[in-house]
Protein backbone atom coordinates (compact mmCIF):
# COMPACT_ATOMS: atom_id res chain seq x y z
CA UNK A 1 0.00 0.00 0.00
CA UNK A 2 1.30 3.46 -0.88
CA UNK A 3 -0.11 6.80 0.30
CA UNK A 4 -3.62 5.49 0.79
CA UNK A 5 -5.65 8.00 2.80
CA UNK A 6 -9.35 8.01 3.44
CA UNK A 7 -11.94 8.58 6.14
CA UNK A 8 -15.28 6.86 6.49
CA UNK A 9 -18.08 8.42 8.53
CA UNK A 10 -20.11 6.31 11.00
CA UNK A 11 -22.99 4.57 9.25
CA UNK A 12 -21.53 4.80 5.74
CA UNK A 13 -21.55 1.84 3.38
CA UNK A 14 -18.47 1.95 1.22
CA UNK A 15 -17.52 -0.38 -1.61
CA UNK A 16 -13.91 -1.29 -2.06
CA UNK A 17 -12.98 -2.18 -5.62
CA UNK A 18 -9.85 -3.37 -7.29
CA UNK A 19 -8.39 -6.16 -9.37
CA UNK A 20 -6.98 -9.29 -7.74
CA UNK A 21 -3.81 -8.36 -5.88
CA UNK A 22 -4.62 -4.64 -5.89
CA UNK A 23 -4.49 -4.46 -2.10
CA UNK A 24 -8.16 -4.60 -1.05
CA UNK A 25 -7.85 -7.51 1.37
CA UNK A 26 -4.55 -6.17 2.70
CA UNK A 27 -6.28 -2.89 3.51
CA UNK A 28 -9.17 -4.68 5.22
CA UNK A 29 -6.74 -6.75 7.30
CA UNK A 30 -4.91 -3.59 8.29
CA UNK A 31 -8.17 -1.92 9.30
CA UNK A 32 -9.18 -4.81 11.54
CA UNK A 33 -5.72 -5.18 13.09
CA UNK A 34 -4.56 -8.40 11.46
CA UNK A 35 -1.70 -6.73 9.62
CA UNK A 36 0.52 -4.07 11.15
CA UNK A 37 1.12 -1.10 8.84
CA UNK A 38 4.83 -0.49 8.25
CA UNK A 39 4.20 3.26 8.05
CA UNK A 40 1.33 5.68 8.47
CA UNK A 41 -1.59 5.69 10.84
CA UNK A 42 -4.81 3.73 10.99
CA UNK A 43 -7.66 4.67 13.32
CA UNK A 44 -10.87 2.67 13.49
CA UNK A 45 -13.59 3.53 16.01
CA UNK A 46 -11.01 5.62 17.85
CA UNK A 47 -8.54 2.73 18.19
CA UNK A 48 -5.29 1.75 16.54
CA UNK A 49 -6.36 -1.64 15.18
CA UNK A 50 -2.96 -3.33 15.46
CA UNK A 51 -3.11 -2.99 19.25
CA UNK A 52 -6.19 -5.23 19.23
CA UNK A 53 -7.62 -3.64 22.33
CA UNK A 54 -10.56 -5.77 23.58
CA UNK A 55 -12.85 -2.74 23.32
CA UNK A 56 -11.86 -2.34 19.65
CA UNK A 57 -12.34 -6.07 18.95
CA UNK A 58 -15.84 -5.91 20.44
CA UNK A 59 -16.76 -3.10 18.04
CA UNK A 60 -15.65 -4.65 14.77
CA UNK A 61 -16.14 -7.79 12.76
CA UNK A 62 -14.55 -9.31 9.69
CA UNK A 63 -16.36 -11.65 7.35
CA UNK A 64 -14.35 -13.37 4.67
CA UNK A 65 -16.34 -15.18 2.03
CA UNK A 66 -13.62 -17.75 1.56
CA UNK A 67 -12.90 -18.40 5.23
CA UNK A 68 -14.98 -19.60 8.10
CA UNK A 69 -15.02 -19.26 11.84
CA UNK A 70 -17.79 -21.79 12.51
CA UNK A 71 -16.67 -25.19 13.80
CA UNK A 72 -17.01 -27.46 10.77
CA UNK A 73 -18.35 -30.58 12.48
CA UNK A 74 -20.75 -28.91 14.89
CA UNK A 75 -24.02 -27.04 14.36
CA UNK A 76 -23.62 -23.24 14.07
CA UNK A 77 -25.47 -22.92 17.40
CA UNK A 78 -22.40 -24.32 19.26
CA UNK A 79 -20.13 -21.69 17.72
CA UNK A 80 -22.73 -19.02 18.50
CA UNK A 81 -22.73 -20.04 22.18
CA UNK A 82 -18.93 -19.76 22.27
CA UNK A 83 -19.07 -16.34 20.59
CA UNK A 84 -21.73 -15.16 23.04
CA UNK A 85 -19.46 -16.15 25.94
CA UNK A 86 -16.30 -14.69 24.37
CA UNK A 87 -18.01 -11.34 23.69
CA UNK A 88 -19.69 -11.34 27.11
CA UNK A 89 -23.24 -11.25 25.71
CA UNK A 90 -25.75 -12.33 28.39
CA UNK A 91 -27.61 -15.55 27.48
CA UNK A 92 -30.99 -13.81 27.22
CA UNK A 93 -29.64 -11.08 24.92
CA UNK A 94 -27.76 -13.64 22.81
CA UNK A 95 -30.92 -15.74 22.38
CA UNK A 96 -32.91 -12.67 21.34
CA UNK A 97 -30.25 -11.58 18.83
CA UNK A 98 -29.93 -15.09 17.40
CA UNK A 99 -33.71 -15.18 16.94
CA UNK A 100 -33.75 -11.74 15.26
CA UNK A 101 -30.79 -12.33 12.99
CA UNK A 102 -31.82 -15.85 12.00
CA UNK A 103 -35.23 -14.45 11.14
CA UNK A 104 -33.69 -11.78 8.91
CA UNK A 105 -31.33 -14.29 7.35
CA UNK A 106 -34.05 -16.89 6.96
CA UNK A 107 -32.15 -19.43 9.00
CA UNK A 108 -34.09 -21.97 11.06
CA UNK A 109 -33.21 -25.57 11.64
CA UNK A 110 -29.92 -24.96 9.80
CA UNK A 111 -28.58 -23.61 13.09
CA UNK A 112 -28.87 -27.06 14.64
CA UNK A 113 -27.38 -29.02 11.73
CA UNK A 114 -23.61 -29.59 11.45
CA UNK A 115 -21.95 -26.86 9.40
CA UNK A 116 -20.50 -29.44 7.00
CA UNK A 117 -24.04 -30.42 6.02
CA UNK A 118 -25.13 -26.89 5.10
CA UNK A 119 -25.13 -25.48 1.58
CA UNK A 120 -22.68 -22.70 0.76
CA UNK A 121 -25.44 -20.09 1.01
CA UNK A 122 -26.71 -21.39 4.36
CA UNK A 123 -23.14 -21.53 5.66
CA UNK A 124 -22.45 -17.95 4.61
CA UNK A 125 -25.61 -16.75 6.32
CA UNK A 126 -24.62 -18.64 9.49
CA UNK A 127 -21.14 -17.07 9.26
CA UNK A 128 -22.77 -13.64 9.03
CA UNK A 129 -24.89 -14.42 12.06
CA UNK A 130 -21.82 -15.50 14.05
CA UNK A 131 -19.91 -12.40 12.97
CA UNK A 132 -22.75 -10.04 13.89
CA UNK A 133 -23.89 -11.59 17.16
CA UNK A 134 -22.00 -8.98 19.20
CA UNK A 135 -23.61 -6.16 17.18
CA UNK A 136 -20.38 -4.66 15.86
CA UNK A 137 -20.35 -1.01 14.84
CA UNK A 138 -17.89 -1.58 12.01
CA UNK A 139 -18.23 -4.40 9.48
CA UNK A 140 -15.38 -5.43 7.21
CA UNK A 141 -16.82 -7.71 4.57
CA UNK A 142 -14.46 -9.39 2.15
CA UNK A 143 -16.35 -11.03 -0.70
CA UNK A 144 -19.34 -11.98 1.47
CA UNK A 145 -21.34 -13.29 -1.51
CA UNK A 146 -18.54 -15.20 -3.21
CA UNK A 147 -19.77 -18.42 -4.77
CA UNK A 148 -23.40 -17.89 -3.76
CA UNK A 149 -26.21 -18.33 -6.26
CA UNK A 150 -28.11 -15.24 -7.42
CA UNK A 151 -30.96 -15.68 -4.91
CA UNK A 152 -28.63 -16.16 -1.97
CA UNK A 153 -26.60 -13.13 -3.08
CA UNK A 154 -29.75 -11.01 -3.13
CA UNK A 155 -30.77 -12.19 0.33
CA UNK A 156 -27.36 -11.42 1.80
CA UNK A 157 -27.41 -7.99 0.13
CA UNK A 158 -30.87 -7.26 1.49
CA UNK A 159 -29.81 -8.38 4.94
CA UNK A 160 -26.74 -6.13 4.94
CA UNK A 161 -28.81 -3.14 3.83
CA UNK A 162 -31.35 -3.85 6.62
CA UNK A 163 -28.60 -4.33 9.19
CA UNK A 164 -27.02 -1.01 8.25
CA UNK A 165 -30.39 0.78 8.46
CA UNK A 166 -31.31 -0.85 11.75
CA UNK A 167 -28.02 -0.49 13.63
CA UNK A 168 -26.30 2.40 11.84
CA UNK A 169 -23.22 0.20 11.43
CA UNK A 170 -20.39 1.31 9.16
CA UNK A 171 -19.70 -1.14 6.35
CA UNK A 172 -16.65 -1.54 4.16
CA UNK A 173 -17.31 -4.11 1.50
CA UNK A 174 -15.19 -5.73 -1.15
CA UNK A 175 -16.82 -7.78 -3.84
CA UNK A 176 -16.19 -8.99 -7.33
CA UNK A 177 -19.93 -8.81 -7.94
CA UNK A 178 -20.70 -5.29 -9.04
CA UNK A 179 -24.34 -5.90 -8.14
CA UNK A 180 -23.28 -6.00 -4.46
CA UNK A 181 -21.57 -2.65 -4.79
CA UNK A 182 -24.25 -0.90 -6.84
CA UNK A 183 -27.02 -2.18 -4.53
CA UNK A 184 -25.33 -1.30 -1.24
CA UNK A 185 -22.65 1.34 -1.60
CA UNK A 186 -23.33 4.97 -2.55
CA UNK A 187 -19.59 5.55 -2.20
CA UNK A 188 -16.82 3.47 -3.72
CA UNK A 189 -13.08 3.41 -3.44
CA UNK A 190 -11.05 1.93 -6.24
CA UNK A 191 -7.62 0.71 -5.29
CA UNK A 192 -5.05 -0.04 -7.92
CA UNK A 193 -1.50 -1.28 -7.43
CA UNK A 194 -1.61 -0.29 -3.77
CA UNK A 195 -2.84 3.24 -4.45
CA UNK A 196 -6.24 4.85 -4.16
CA UNK A 197 -7.42 5.69 -7.68
CA UNK A 198 -10.93 6.86 -6.87
CA UNK A 199 -12.89 7.77 -3.76
CA UNK A 200 -16.41 9.02 -4.33
CA UNK A 201 -19.73 8.27 -5.96
CA UNK A 202 -20.01 5.28 -8.26
CA UNK A 203 -21.21 7.34 -11.26
CA UNK A 204 -18.22 9.65 -10.93
CA UNK A 205 -16.01 6.59 -11.12
CA UNK A 206 -17.77 5.64 -14.34
CA UNK A 207 -17.00 9.08 -15.81
CA UNK A 208 -13.36 8.73 -14.84
CA UNK A 209 -13.01 5.25 -16.27
CA UNK A 210 -14.89 6.09 -19.46
CA UNK A 211 -14.57 9.82 -20.12
CA UNK A 212 -16.64 9.61 -23.34
CA UNK A 213 -20.43 9.34 -23.71
CA UNK A 214 -21.94 6.73 -25.98
CA UNK A 215 -24.36 8.04 -28.64
CA UNK A 216 -26.50 5.53 -30.49
CA UNK A 217 -28.31 6.65 -33.63
CA UNK A 218 -30.90 5.13 -35.87
CA UNK A 219 -31.11 7.07 -39.15
CA UNK A 220 -33.89 7.19 -41.71
CA UNK A 221 -31.34 6.76 -44.54
CA UNK A 222 -27.92 5.08 -44.50
CA UNK A 223 -24.97 7.50 -44.45
CA UNK A 224 -21.26 7.07 -45.34
CA UNK A 225 -18.57 7.08 -42.60
CA UNK A 226 -17.21 10.41 -43.83
CA UNK A 227 -20.51 12.05 -42.89
CA UNK A 228 -19.61 11.60 -39.21
CA UNK A 229 -16.23 13.34 -39.41
CA UNK A 230 -15.74 15.76 -36.55
CA UNK A 231 -18.64 14.37 -34.50
CA UNK A 232 -16.64 11.87 -32.44
CA UNK A 233 -15.16 8.40 -32.59
CA UNK A 234 -17.18 6.16 -34.90
CA UNK A 235 -17.49 2.75 -33.26
CA UNK A 236 -20.06 1.09 -35.47
CA UNK A 237 -21.79 1.81 -38.77
CA UNK A 238 -24.22 -0.77 -40.10
CA UNK A 239 -26.87 0.47 -42.53
CA UNK A 240 -28.86 2.93 -40.44
CA UNK A 241 -27.36 1.91 -37.06
CA UNK A 242 -24.54 4.15 -35.81
CA UNK A 243 -22.57 4.14 -32.55
CA UNK A 244 -20.40 7.12 -31.67
CA UNK A 245 -18.20 7.99 -28.71
CA UNK A 246 -18.38 11.70 -27.91
CA UNK A 247 -16.51 14.06 -25.61
CA UNK A 248 -19.03 15.02 -22.86
CA UNK A 249 -18.10 18.72 -23.20
CA UNK A 250 -19.08 18.68 -26.88
CA UNK A 251 -22.17 16.51 -26.45
CA UNK A 252 -24.80 19.26 -26.87
CA UNK A 253 -23.23 20.69 -30.01
CA UNK A 254 -22.62 17.20 -31.48
CA UNK A 255 -26.26 16.23 -30.94
CA UNK A 256 -27.36 19.52 -32.56
CA UNK A 257 -25.10 18.85 -35.57
CA UNK A 258 -26.42 15.28 -35.90
CA UNK A 259 -30.01 16.49 -35.93
CA UNK A 260 -29.08 19.12 -38.51
CA UNK A 261 -27.12 16.79 -40.84
CA UNK A 262 -29.28 13.65 -40.74
CA UNK A 263 -32.86 12.52 -40.58
CA UNK A 264 -32.88 10.77 -37.23
CA UNK A 265 -35.39 8.07 -36.32
CA UNK A 266 -33.98 7.49 -32.82
CA UNK A 267 -31.17 8.91 -30.68
CA UNK A 268 -29.84 7.64 -27.35
CA UNK A 269 -27.04 8.96 -25.11
CA UNK A 270 -25.62 6.46 -22.61
CA UNK A 271 -22.84 5.91 -20.13
CA UNK A 272 -21.22 2.50 -20.50
CA UNK A 273 -22.40 0.15 -17.70
CA UNK A 274 -20.16 0.42 -14.65
CA UNK A 275 -19.75 -3.32 -14.27
CA UNK A 276 -18.53 -3.51 -17.85
CA UNK A 277 -15.98 -0.78 -17.16
CA UNK A 278 -14.76 -2.32 -13.94
CA UNK A 279 -14.71 -5.77 -15.52
CA UNK A 280 -12.60 -4.41 -18.34
CA UNK A 281 -10.33 -2.75 -15.83
CA UNK A 282 -9.88 -5.98 -13.86
CA UNK A 283 -9.18 -7.92 -17.03
CA UNK A 284 -6.58 -5.46 -18.27
CA UNK A 285 -5.07 -4.99 -14.82
CA UNK A 286 -4.20 -1.42 -15.71
CA UNK A 287 -5.83 1.99 -15.80
CA UNK B 1 -14.37 -10.75 35.77
CA UNK B 2 -11.80 -12.34 33.48
CA UNK B 3 -8.54 -13.98 34.52
CA UNK B 4 -6.08 -14.32 31.62
CA UNK B 5 -9.02 -13.39 29.36
CA UNK B 6 -11.17 -16.23 30.72
CA UNK B 7 -14.18 -16.47 32.94
CA UNK B 8 -16.24 -19.47 33.99
CA UNK B 9 -18.77 -18.99 31.18
CA UNK B 10 -16.09 -18.91 28.47
CA UNK B 11 -14.40 -22.00 29.94
CA UNK B 12 -17.72 -23.87 30.00
CA UNK B 13 -18.64 -22.83 26.44
CA UNK B 14 -15.20 -23.67 25.04
CA UNK B 15 -14.95 -27.02 26.83
CA UNK B 16 -18.45 -28.18 25.94
CA UNK B 17 -18.07 -27.20 22.27
CA UNK B 18 -14.61 -28.76 22.01
CA UNK B 19 -15.74 -31.95 23.76
CA UNK B 20 -18.67 -32.20 21.32
CA UNK B 21 -16.24 -31.54 18.48
CA UNK B 22 -13.83 -34.25 19.63
CA UNK B 23 -16.65 -36.75 20.07
CA UNK B 24 -17.14 -36.45 16.31
CA UNK B 25 -13.62 -37.86 15.99
CA UNK B 26 -13.96 -40.56 18.69
CA UNK B 27 -13.03 -43.40 16.34
CA UNK B 28 -9.83 -41.63 15.35
CA UNK B 29 -9.08 -40.78 18.98
CA UNK B 30 -9.55 -44.45 19.95
CA UNK B 31 -6.94 -45.36 17.34
CA UNK B 32 -4.62 -42.67 18.68
CA UNK B 33 -5.06 -44.12 22.19
CA UNK B 34 -4.21 -47.57 20.82
CA UNK B 35 -1.17 -46.21 19.02
CA UNK B 36 0.20 -45.00 22.35
CA UNK B 37 1.05 -48.49 23.57
CA UNK B 38 4.79 -47.92 23.13
CA UNK B 39 5.36 -48.18 26.92
CA UNK B 40 3.87 -51.69 26.87
CA UNK B 41 6.20 -52.72 24.05
CA UNK B 42 9.10 -51.33 26.05
CA UNK B 43 7.86 -53.19 29.12
CA UNK B 44 7.93 -56.51 27.26
CA UNK B 45 11.44 -55.74 25.98
CA UNK B 46 12.77 -54.78 29.40
CA UNK B 47 11.02 -57.71 31.10
CA UNK B 48 12.88 -60.21 28.95
CA UNK B 49 16.21 -58.41 29.26
CA UNK B 50 19.02 -59.15 31.68
CA UNK B 51 19.50 -55.37 32.02
CA UNK B 52 16.20 -55.12 33.87
CA UNK B 53 17.99 -55.24 37.21
CA UNK B 54 19.80 -52.00 36.27
CA UNK B 55 16.53 -50.07 36.24
CA UNK B 56 16.10 -50.15 39.99
CA UNK B 57 12.45 -51.18 39.62
CA UNK B 58 11.88 -54.65 41.00
CA UNK B 59 8.97 -57.03 40.52
CA UNK B 60 5.70 -55.36 39.64
CA UNK B 61 7.22 -51.89 40.01
CA UNK B 62 8.38 -51.93 36.39
CA UNK B 63 4.93 -53.08 35.18
CA UNK B 64 3.29 -50.28 37.14
CA UNK B 65 5.82 -47.74 35.90
CA UNK B 66 5.14 -48.48 32.23
CA UNK B 67 1.35 -48.58 32.72
CA UNK B 68 1.62 -45.22 34.49
CA UNK B 69 3.83 -43.93 31.66
CA UNK B 70 1.13 -45.00 29.20
CA UNK B 71 -1.59 -43.21 31.18
CA UNK B 72 0.46 -40.05 31.68
CA UNK B 73 1.25 -39.95 27.97
CA UNK B 74 -2.45 -40.41 27.11
CA UNK B 75 -3.36 -37.30 29.09
CA UNK B 76 -0.41 -35.13 28.13
CA UNK B 77 -0.32 -35.67 24.37
CA UNK B 78 -0.02 -32.33 22.62
CA UNK B 79 -0.73 -31.58 18.96
CA UNK B 80 -1.12 -27.81 19.05
CA UNK B 81 1.70 -27.22 16.55
CA UNK B 82 -0.07 -29.30 13.88
CA UNK B 83 -3.48 -27.70 14.44
CA UNK B 84 -1.97 -24.24 14.62
CA UNK B 85 0.10 -24.67 11.47
CA UNK B 86 -2.95 -25.82 9.53
CA UNK B 87 -5.06 -22.95 10.85
CA UNK B 88 -2.36 -20.40 10.03
CA UNK B 89 -1.82 -21.75 6.52
CA UNK B 90 -5.53 -21.96 5.70
CA UNK B 91 -6.28 -18.52 7.11
CA UNK B 92 -8.54 -19.88 9.87
CA UNK B 93 -6.46 -18.06 12.45
CA UNK B 94 -7.64 -14.64 11.29
CA UNK B 95 -11.15 -14.76 12.83
CA UNK B 96 -9.66 -16.00 16.14
CA UNK B 97 -7.15 -13.15 16.19
CA UNK B 98 -9.84 -10.50 16.03
CA UNK B 99 -11.88 -11.90 18.91
CA UNK B 100 -11.34 -10.71 22.48
CA UNK B 101 -9.87 -14.06 23.56
CA UNK B 102 -6.30 -15.30 23.15
CA UNK B 103 -6.44 -17.93 20.37
CA UNK B 104 -4.26 -20.34 22.39
CA UNK B 105 -7.17 -20.89 24.80
CA UNK B 106 -9.13 -22.49 21.97
CA UNK B 107 -6.32 -24.98 21.45
CA UNK B 108 -6.08 -25.66 25.20
CA UNK B 109 -9.83 -26.37 25.22
CA UNK B 110 -9.42 -28.61 22.17
CA UNK B 111 -6.77 -30.67 23.99
CA UNK B 112 -8.86 -30.96 27.15
CA UNK B 113 -11.89 -32.02 25.10
CA UNK B 114 -9.74 -34.63 23.40
CA UNK B 115 -8.44 -35.92 26.75
CA UNK B 116 -11.98 -36.37 27.97
CA UNK B 117 -12.89 -38.26 24.79
CA UNK B 118 -9.77 -40.40 25.19
CA UNK B 119 -10.55 -41.27 28.84
CA UNK B 120 -12.76 -44.37 28.26
CA UNK B 121 -10.37 -45.82 25.69
CA UNK B 122 -7.35 -45.30 27.96
CA UNK B 123 -9.29 -46.86 30.87
CA UNK B 124 -10.20 -49.84 28.70
CA UNK B 125 -6.57 -50.40 27.68
CA UNK B 126 -5.49 -50.13 31.34
CA UNK B 127 -8.18 -52.67 32.31
CA UNK B 128 -6.92 -55.05 29.61
CA UNK B 129 -3.39 -54.63 30.96
CA UNK B 130 -4.56 -55.76 34.42
CA UNK B 131 -6.33 -58.76 32.90
CA UNK B 132 -3.04 -59.79 31.29
CA UNK B 133 -0.85 -58.78 34.26
CA UNK B 134 -3.11 -59.27 37.31
CA UNK B 135 -0.14 -59.24 39.68
CA UNK B 136 0.52 -55.60 38.71
CA UNK B 137 -2.92 -54.42 39.85
CA UNK B 138 -2.91 -51.60 42.35
CA UNK B 139 -5.12 -48.74 43.39
CA UNK B 140 -3.23 -45.58 44.26
CA UNK B 141 -4.18 -43.75 47.45
CA UNK B 142 -6.45 -40.73 46.99
CA UNK B 143 -3.58 -38.41 47.85
CA UNK B 144 -1.25 -40.20 45.46
CA UNK B 145 -3.86 -40.07 42.70
CA UNK B 146 -4.45 -36.34 43.15
CA UNK B 147 -0.70 -35.64 43.13
CA UNK B 148 -0.27 -37.79 39.99
CA UNK B 149 -3.18 -35.96 38.37
CA UNK B 150 -1.60 -32.58 39.12
CA UNK B 151 1.81 -33.81 37.91
CA UNK B 152 0.20 -35.06 34.66
CA UNK B 153 -1.53 -31.72 34.09
CA UNK B 154 1.74 -29.91 34.74
CA UNK B 155 3.39 -32.25 32.22
CA UNK B 156 0.64 -31.36 29.76
CA UNK B 157 1.19 -27.65 30.47
CA UNK B 158 4.95 -27.94 29.83
CA UNK B 159 4.43 -29.96 26.64
CA UNK B 160 1.75 -27.51 25.46
CA UNK B 161 3.98 -24.50 26.09
CA UNK B 162 6.97 -26.16 24.41
CA UNK B 163 4.91 -26.90 21.32
CA UNK B 164 3.28 -23.46 21.40
CA UNK B 165 6.77 -21.98 21.33
CA UNK B 166 7.41 -23.91 18.13
CA UNK B 167 3.91 -23.18 16.84
CA UNK B 168 4.60 -19.45 17.22
CA UNK B 169 7.40 -19.91 14.70
CA UNK B 170 4.62 -20.47 12.13
CA UNK B 171 4.47 -16.70 12.00
CA UNK B 172 7.96 -16.81 10.46
CA UNK B 173 8.17 -20.25 8.90
CA UNK B 174 5.25 -21.96 7.23
CA UNK B 175 6.50 -25.40 8.27
CA UNK B 176 7.05 -25.24 12.02
CA UNK B 177 6.01 -28.89 12.43
CA UNK B 178 9.38 -29.89 10.98
CA UNK B 179 11.01 -28.25 14.01
CA UNK B 180 8.69 -30.14 16.31
CA UNK B 181 10.20 -33.38 15.05
CA UNK B 182 13.56 -32.20 16.33
CA UNK B 183 12.02 -31.89 19.77
CA UNK B 184 10.37 -35.31 19.56
CA UNK B 185 13.65 -37.22 19.52
CA UNK B 186 15.02 -35.99 22.89
CA UNK B 187 11.49 -36.31 24.27
CA UNK B 188 11.37 -39.96 23.24
CA UNK B 189 14.67 -40.81 24.92
CA UNK B 190 14.79 -38.54 27.94
CA UNK B 191 11.15 -38.37 29.01
CA UNK B 192 11.04 -41.90 30.41
CA UNK B 193 8.79 -43.26 27.69
CA UNK B 194 11.32 -45.84 26.44
CA UNK B 195 12.94 -46.51 29.80
CA UNK B 196 12.83 -45.05 33.28
CA UNK B 197 15.53 -42.42 33.74
CA UNK B 198 17.33 -44.76 36.11
CA UNK B 199 18.36 -46.74 33.01
CA UNK B 200 20.72 -43.92 31.97
CA UNK B 201 24.27 -43.48 33.29
CA UNK B 202 24.46 -41.05 36.24
CA UNK B 203 26.22 -38.37 34.17
CA UNK B 204 23.48 -38.40 31.51
CA UNK B 205 20.80 -38.47 34.21
CA UNK B 206 22.35 -35.48 35.96
CA UNK B 207 22.38 -33.56 32.68
CA UNK B 208 18.86 -34.57 31.64
CA UNK B 209 17.46 -33.33 34.97
CA UNK B 210 18.10 -29.80 33.69
CA UNK B 211 15.87 -30.32 30.66
CA UNK B 212 12.04 -30.37 30.76
CA UNK B 213 11.84 -33.94 29.42
CA UNK B 214 11.93 -36.04 32.64
CA UNK B 215 9.02 -34.00 34.00
CA UNK B 216 6.83 -34.94 31.05
CA UNK B 217 6.58 -38.70 31.70
CA UNK B 218 9.10 -40.08 34.22
CA UNK B 219 8.18 -37.87 37.18
CA UNK B 220 4.35 -38.07 36.88
CA UNK B 221 4.54 -41.81 36.10
CA UNK B 222 6.57 -42.44 39.24
CA UNK B 223 4.11 -40.40 41.30
CA UNK B 224 1.20 -42.46 39.90
CA UNK B 225 2.91 -45.83 40.28
CA UNK B 226 3.90 -45.04 43.85
CA UNK B 227 7.68 -45.18 43.33
CA UNK B 228 9.72 -43.27 45.86
CA UNK B 229 10.30 -39.85 44.28
CA UNK B 230 11.26 -36.40 45.48
CA UNK B 231 7.86 -34.73 45.15
CA UNK B 232 8.99 -31.25 46.14
CA UNK B 233 11.88 -31.23 43.67
CA UNK B 234 9.69 -32.68 40.88
CA UNK B 235 6.82 -30.23 41.29
CA UNK B 236 9.25 -27.33 41.71
CA UNK B 237 10.95 -28.28 38.43
CA UNK B 238 7.58 -28.57 36.67
CA UNK B 239 6.46 -25.20 37.99
CA UNK B 240 9.82 -23.69 37.07
CA UNK B 241 9.49 -24.86 33.46
CA UNK B 242 5.94 -23.53 33.20
CA UNK B 243 7.01 -20.16 34.59
CA UNK B 244 9.97 -20.03 32.22
CA UNK B 245 8.11 -21.10 29.09
CA UNK B 246 4.91 -19.09 29.57
CA UNK B 247 6.44 -15.61 29.17
CA UNK B 248 8.60 -16.89 26.30
CA UNK B 249 5.51 -18.17 24.47
CA UNK B 250 3.65 -14.92 25.06
CA UNK B 251 6.62 -12.82 23.89
CA UNK B 252 7.22 -14.90 20.78
CA UNK B 253 3.48 -14.91 20.04
CA UNK B 254 3.30 -11.13 20.32
CA UNK B 255 6.32 -10.70 18.05
CA UNK B 256 4.87 -13.24 15.61
CA UNK B 257 1.47 -11.58 15.41
CA UNK B 258 3.24 -8.38 14.30
CA UNK B 259 4.66 -10.34 11.38
CA UNK B 260 1.44 -12.16 10.60
CA UNK B 261 0.33 -11.67 7.04
CA UNK B 262 -2.97 -13.52 7.48
CA UNK B 263 -2.01 -16.20 5.02
CA UNK B 264 -4.51 -17.86 2.79
CA UNK B 265 -7.11 -15.13 3.05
Amino acid sequence: MRDVSFAIAPGEMVGFLGANGAGKTTTLKMLCGLIHPSAGEVLVAGHRPQRRHPDFLRRITLVMGQKQQLIWDLPPMDSLRVNAAVYGIPDRVASRRIAELSDLLELGEELTRPVRKLSLGQRMKAELLAALLHEPEVLFLDEPTLGLDVNAQMRVRQFLADYNRRTGATVLLTSHYMADITALCPRVMLIHQGQLFHDGALDRLASRLAPERHVRLELEQPAPAEAFTGLGQLDRLENCEVNLRVDPAALTSVVAQILERFEVRDLEVNDPPIDQLIGELFRQGSL
Amino acid sequence: MRVFGLNWRIIRALLSSQYAHMLEYRAEIALWALSGVLPFIMLSLWSGSAARAELGLDGVALDRYFLSAFLVRQFSVVWVVYAFEEDALLGRLSPYLIQPLHPLWRYVAGHLGEQLTRLPFAALIAALFFVIQPQAFWVPSLGGFVLAWIATWMAFAIAFLLQSLIASLCFWSEKATALERLLFLPFLFFSGLLAPLTAFPPAVRAWVQWTPFPYLIDFPARVLSGDPVNLAAGFAAQLGWVLLLLPLVLLLWRAGVRRYSAMGA
